[in-house]
């Protein structure tokens, strides 16, 4: 984090409450930097977010006007700012319980009606805050506090799931991809189209430490084993990463 | 043509991700608890750094500023 | 100054319309430039008319995917500037409370119309009732302060649509309007005068965008996205920065009272209510909304037969004027509240009059309240 980017952050609520290795923190590291490379005005940028860690990297963090808003509901919320007043730039970021599974709904009208605003989900497959329940993305045979014998169902798969609603502008990177990720915010924060981030951001306190990746050095790793980046064909059994 | 690389060691949490994703091994962890009961990560190779910035991208708590050294 | 004069987009004169529809034109005559709404019976009407007035006035309707959608979308939009506004009938109400409770955490004025229909859960979609009355009051959870209105008539749908925004706008709060779906879907004159009063919501000023500064019953300034101010909204408890403090008891103590105190400390500029034949009133009858008008009416049935009664007509039923309750029950031999739902207003009323006891009129089974039921309980007879 370049000084000068600092200006982009409130530092006065930091260090953040995340947990150590919290790949939320490293979205933040590079939604700040992509402001940072683009000097962009942090004065007409609304983000706003839900309930959950994920609900908080924007808030407190940023030094931005920022809407915490109710579990589930950011998107209505930031479709009433962005139509208010369309000149703003309108980001939402969010967790996976937040924005695909009690929220699930608001996420595919907002694809469908392409909403001039961009989603970022902060996708670290479990519920963070709440102590570890399984949400809409935990992975078969994920171990959370709800399922501890194993979840029995089918995950969403966020760039299909978007995709099939209508939503374009859709791009996939884990923690790992810090820097690709980066360079995605970069391209959409220029550009005034509904856009939507699956983020694979891991969280190693509730998710890791059930599902052997309680290092937050050994979860950026299997991030990076796991995943290819996509170039036309898609790989169910991988994270495929990239801009779909 | 070297690199300062600067941890603001009150928002570092000893996560390590530093240490890992680092190619030329910079970082180490540092010997001592501080007194926030933290073993905060220490660039203790400045020398080593090729200025890649991947330990900056990837501190999940913006700790880590890598500067061009002044000539 | 807060305070304008303004022309109605309506020229002045007589109009006749529904229920519905004048809510709609009033909320345009009071500066509304944002709508979200979701279909449903009896309130689409007020959607309807918004839809067309506001293509003509270039002003911003989406019909969101739900009740839930449209109440963040209307909180949302205030935080541009925007006079905002949904509306909804029960089953909608119930899916809006969260959001309620945010805007009215968040400090975010905006208006929220219930025309009430028959419930619980879906019951019967063209009946009328007053059974939401309480909902409107304790319907989000924790503790907090509400406004509510309720218009008896079409034109006060009009006129109490323009003063619930005005409210709104003065006190930071979220407004509802609990019509009937009798008044929604009735047809009346209302008489639209030349121009009317629009209270427009403080931006700038000294201070913190949130409550919880000395004094606590002031209202904060309120900047708009996009001007510099770096906002920080949140429904958790906040300093007046907008800092969440989610585990001080001191923080959360001072919200709480600047909360209540905002709107508990000037009742005086929001209640309402008016008084028929009270002056020498043996029986005094208590009402609000459709029900009144049969209330009314049966006061005036009875003062031909030589009885004594008379009327209070709340038009803001919450708060309420529990001081005046207390000093018609010091006057009254006999205390009536008709209202069309099984004793909501009555147990309010029933709180302040020093152990006299309340009759009711009561119905909720989809029709509107009889004068006749009520002029029954004027002249002695038990409830209904
Ligand atoms: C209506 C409602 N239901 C439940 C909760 C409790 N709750 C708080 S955070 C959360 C889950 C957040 O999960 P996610 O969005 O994945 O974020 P994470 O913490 O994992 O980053 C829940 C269920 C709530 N605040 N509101
Ligand atoms: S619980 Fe998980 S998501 Fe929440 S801060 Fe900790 S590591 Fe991050
Ligand atoms: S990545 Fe950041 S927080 Fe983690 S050990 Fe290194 S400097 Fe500290």
């Amino acid at each position: 984090m370049k000084q000068e980017y600092l200006k982009y952050i409130r530092d006065n609520v930091f260090p953040t409450a995340f947990c150590p290795g919290c790949g939320h923190g490293i979205l933040l590291n590079a939604f700040v930097s992509a402001l940072g490379e683009l000097d962009y005005d942090q004065d007409n940028l609304v983000l706003v977010s839900g309930i959950g860690c994920g609900g908080w990297i924007a808030s407190p963090h940023m030094n931005t006007d920022t809407l915490h808003t109710t579990h589930g509901r950011a998107i209505p919320f930031a479709i009433g700012v962005k139509l208010a007043n369309p000149k703003l730039k309108v980001v939402v970021i969010s967790g996976d319980g937040d924005l695909t599974t009690i929220g699930g709904n608001h996420l595919i009208h907002a694809a469908r009606r392409r909403i001039p605003i961009t989603v970022i989900c902060g996708n670290n497959n479990i519920y963070g805050m709440t102590g570890g329940q399984a949400s809409a993305t935990t992975p078969v045979g994920a171990k959370t506090m709800t399922t501890p014998l194993g979840n029995d169902y089918r995950p969403f798969d966020l760039v299909k799931l978007v995709k099939g609603a209508g939503g374009e502008h859709v791009y996939r990177y884990t923690a790992f991809h810090a820097m690709q990720m980066k360079k995605a915010f970069k391209d959409v924060l220029q550009k005034d189209d509904f856009s939507f981030f699956d983020i694979l951001t891991g969280c190693p306190v509730q998710y890791g430490r059930r599902n052997e990746l309680r290092e937050p050095a050994k979860m950026i790793q299997w991030m990076k084993d796991n995943s290819v980046l996509y170039s036309g064909e898609y790989h169910d059994d991988k994270i495929m990463v990239g801009k779909f | 043509m070297g690199y300062k690389v600067i941890i603001r060691e009150n928002w570092c949490k000893g996560c390590y991700i530093c240490l890992s994703v680092c190619p030329k091994n910079v970082f180490e962890k540092a010997g001592l608890l501080d007194d926030r009961g933290i073993i905060v990560s220490k660039a203790v190779r400045p020398e080593n750094c090729i200025g890649c910035q991947m330990c900056a991208d990837h501190c999940p708590d913006l700790a880590i500023t890598v500067e061009k050294e002044d000539e | 100054m807060p305070i304008e004069k303004k022309k109605t987009h309506l020229k002045a004169g007589k109009y006749f319309m529904q229920g519905d529809e004048a809510c709609a034109e009033g909320a345009v005559a009071a500066g509304c430039t944002f709508f979200a709404g979701y279909p449903i019976t009896p309130a689409s009407e007020i959607m309807e008319t918004i839809v067309r007035r506001f293509e003509e006035e270039k002003r911003v309707f989406v019909q969101m995917e739900d009740e839930i959608a449209s109440m963040g979308a209307i909180v949302g939009a205030s935080w541009t500037g925007a006079k905002s506004m949904t509306a909804t009938s029960g089953p909608g109400f119930s899916l809006k409370m969260e959001n309620l409770g945010y805007a009215i955490m968040t400090e975010t004025p905006c208006v929220v119309v219930d025309v009430q229909r028959v419930g619980p859960s879906t019951g019967q979609a063209t009946r009328t009732a007053q059974g939401d009355l309480m909902q409107a009051r304790w319907g989000t959870h924790g503790e907090h302060t509400i406004i509510a209105l309720s218009p008896w008539s079409v034109e006060e749908a009009f006129y109490e649509t323009v003063r619930a925004f005005n409210l709104a706008e003065e006190f930071r709060t979220p407004v509802i309007i609990l019509m009937e779906e009798a008044t929604g879907h009735l047809r009346e004159t209302v008489a639209v005068r030349e121009a009317i009063e629009i209270f427009n919501r403080v931006e700038e000023g000294n201070g913190a965008p949130f409550g919880g500064e000395e004094p606590l019953d002031a209202v904060p300034p309120m900047p708009r996205f996009g001007t510099g101010h770096r906002l920080l909204v949140t429904g958790s408890t906040h300093d007046p920065h907008g800092y969440r403090k989610t585990q001080d008891r001191v923080t959360q103590e001072r919200l709480l009272s600047h909360l209540q105190q905002k709107i508990e400390y000037h009742k005086e500029r929001i209640v309402q209510w008016e008084e028929y034949e009270l002056d020498d009133a043996e029986t005094v009858l208590i009402s609000f909304g459709f029900a009144a008008r049969a209330a009314l009416k049966a006061v005036k049935d009875a003062r031909k037969k030589g009885i004594k009664a008379g009327l209070m007509r709340l038009k803001t039923v919450w708060p309420m004027p529990t001081e005046r309750f207390e000093t018609l029950a010091a006057q009254a031999k006999t205390l009536i509240v008709p209202e069309m739902n099984f004793g909501q207003l009555r147990g309010e009323v029933q709180r302040f009059t020093g152990g006299k006891k309340v009759i009711g009129v009561n119905r909720a089974d989809g029709e509107v309240i009889t004068p006749e039921s009520i002029l029954r309980a004027v002249e002695g007879g038990t409830s209904l």
